[in-house]
């Protein structure tokens, strides 16, 4: 199975030629390394391909690297049911640049886009239908970017006076504690008191 | 003449199964036998009335809709105290908030919950739905679902299990009997 994936990412790759940067094998799943400009030409590839004939876009997400300068990773998995095979094509791109939409291959991807707009704020050219999809109405930012503080910046509440819901700026009785479930037998690997231990080694040895 | 005098009666209570249970009984079909009518209080009747016959609005939001499910099915069976699901508002008289409220959920649940006609009640179903919950610190999830609608029965669990759903109910029962008010 390894093998005929390696095989596979290797006709991918010389077939594809300057289209793809490159394919590996990450926990035996096939990647595909491509490029934002060349992404439909890659995908319309591996879907027409008599030897690929990945006919399902399985699932499209994004991954936040805020380190990165590119700071988002696209992830296309795509599956053939011909072949039993699956596949992922990943590249990165910025918060800035359009990313080109998939939605004239696969229609599935048209939730799967507005999803990842909504979540992450990648823009997809041609789409012909990028709203908002999970989050409230009005809701500002993109929730599963890294610098999005996980309370968010609103909260809703019933007002008595102005009969509706409203929103207001977020105020927590408790701040959100952080606590370290590891065990004391296999979590802390340096137990308080082991420094003494080490100085008397040290004043022992002088 | 024809008011059934009893302590335990005018404390709004029921009476448990028993002695007593079966003299209050006795008399009343003596009362009936006799006077061919009965009298007692109205608040406490349509108390009694309401707490009999609580239609609870369908409003399941998460996991815990499931457990609500579990006590409406014929292994704990709703039906025994006559409480009937409705697919509308406007036939309920209690909500059963079951699961986690999410701030786009909320103007949604007010407005479901303002268009019950007087007298309602709102049973909240399981930790999302008292505070939060799991999701206390959530961009998107109402901490606990009094901020937006007045809750009578607070029902713990993560899910709470039907059983202690029906405790709840049990509990709201008792707490119309209480509070009763005939309005005039």
């Amino acid at each position: 199975m390894n093998q005929a994936l390696l095989d596979l990412g290797d006709y991918i790759a010389t077939t594809l030629g300057e289209a793809v940067t490159g394919s590996e094998l990450i926990n035996d799943e096939l990647v595909i390394w491509a490029k934002s400009d060349t992404l439909l030409e890659v995908i319309k590839f591996l879907r027409d391909n008599q030897n690929c004939q990945f006919r399902q876009l399985v699932e499209l997400t994004a991954v936040d690297y805020p380190s990165r300068e590119d700071r988002f990773e696209l992830v296309y998995c795509l599956l053939s049911l011909t072949h039993n095979q699956r596949i992922k094509i990943k590249f990165s791109t910025s918060d800035e640049t359009p990313v080109e939409s998939v939605t004239g291959l696969f229609s599935s991807a048209i939730w799967y886009e507005r999803e990842v707009w909504d979540m992450y704020g990648i823009f997809f050219a041609n789409h012909p239908d990028l709203r908002r999809m999970l989050t409230d109405y009005g809701f500002e930012g993109h929730p599963l970017r890294k610098d999005f503080p996980l309370t968010g910046y609103v909260e809703v509440r019933y007002d008595e006076t102005q009969k509706r819901v409203v929103y207001e700026p977020v105020k927590l009785t408790q701040e959100f504690r952080n606590f370290d479930f590891s065990s004391p037998w296999e979590g802390i690997v340096n137990l308080p008191g082991d420094e003494k231990a080490e100085q008397e080694n040290e004043e022992g040895a002088a | 003449m024809g008011v059934i005098s009893n302590p335990a009666l005018k404390q709004g209570a029921p009476l448990p199964p028993g002695p007593e249970q079966d003299l209050v009984l006795q008399n009343v079909g003596e009362e009936l036998a006799e006077r061919g009518f009965v009298l007692a209080r109205m608040d406490q009747l349509t108390g009694w009335a309401q707490s009999g016959s609580l239609w609870p609005m369908t409003f399941g939001l998460a996991c815990c809709a499931v457990e609500m499910m579990h006590a409406a099915c014929s292994r704990y069976d709703m039906d025994r105290f006559g409480m009937v699901f409705r697919p509308s508002p406007r036939q309920s008289d209690v909500m059963i908030v079951a699961g986690t409220l999410t701030n786009k959920m909320a103007p949604a649940l007010r407005k479901v919950y303002d268009q019950m006609p007087e007298p309602r009640w709102v049973i909240s179903m399981g930790s999302c739905a008292n505070g939060g919950g799991y999701y206390h610190y959530s961009y998107s999830v109402v901490r606990g679902c009094d901020r937006v609608v007045p809750v009578d029965i607070y029902v713990p669990g993560c899910p709470p299990t039907a059983e202690a759903l029906i405790y709840g109910i049990l509990q709201l029962q008792k707490k119309i009997k209480r509070t009763a008010k005939f309005r005039r």
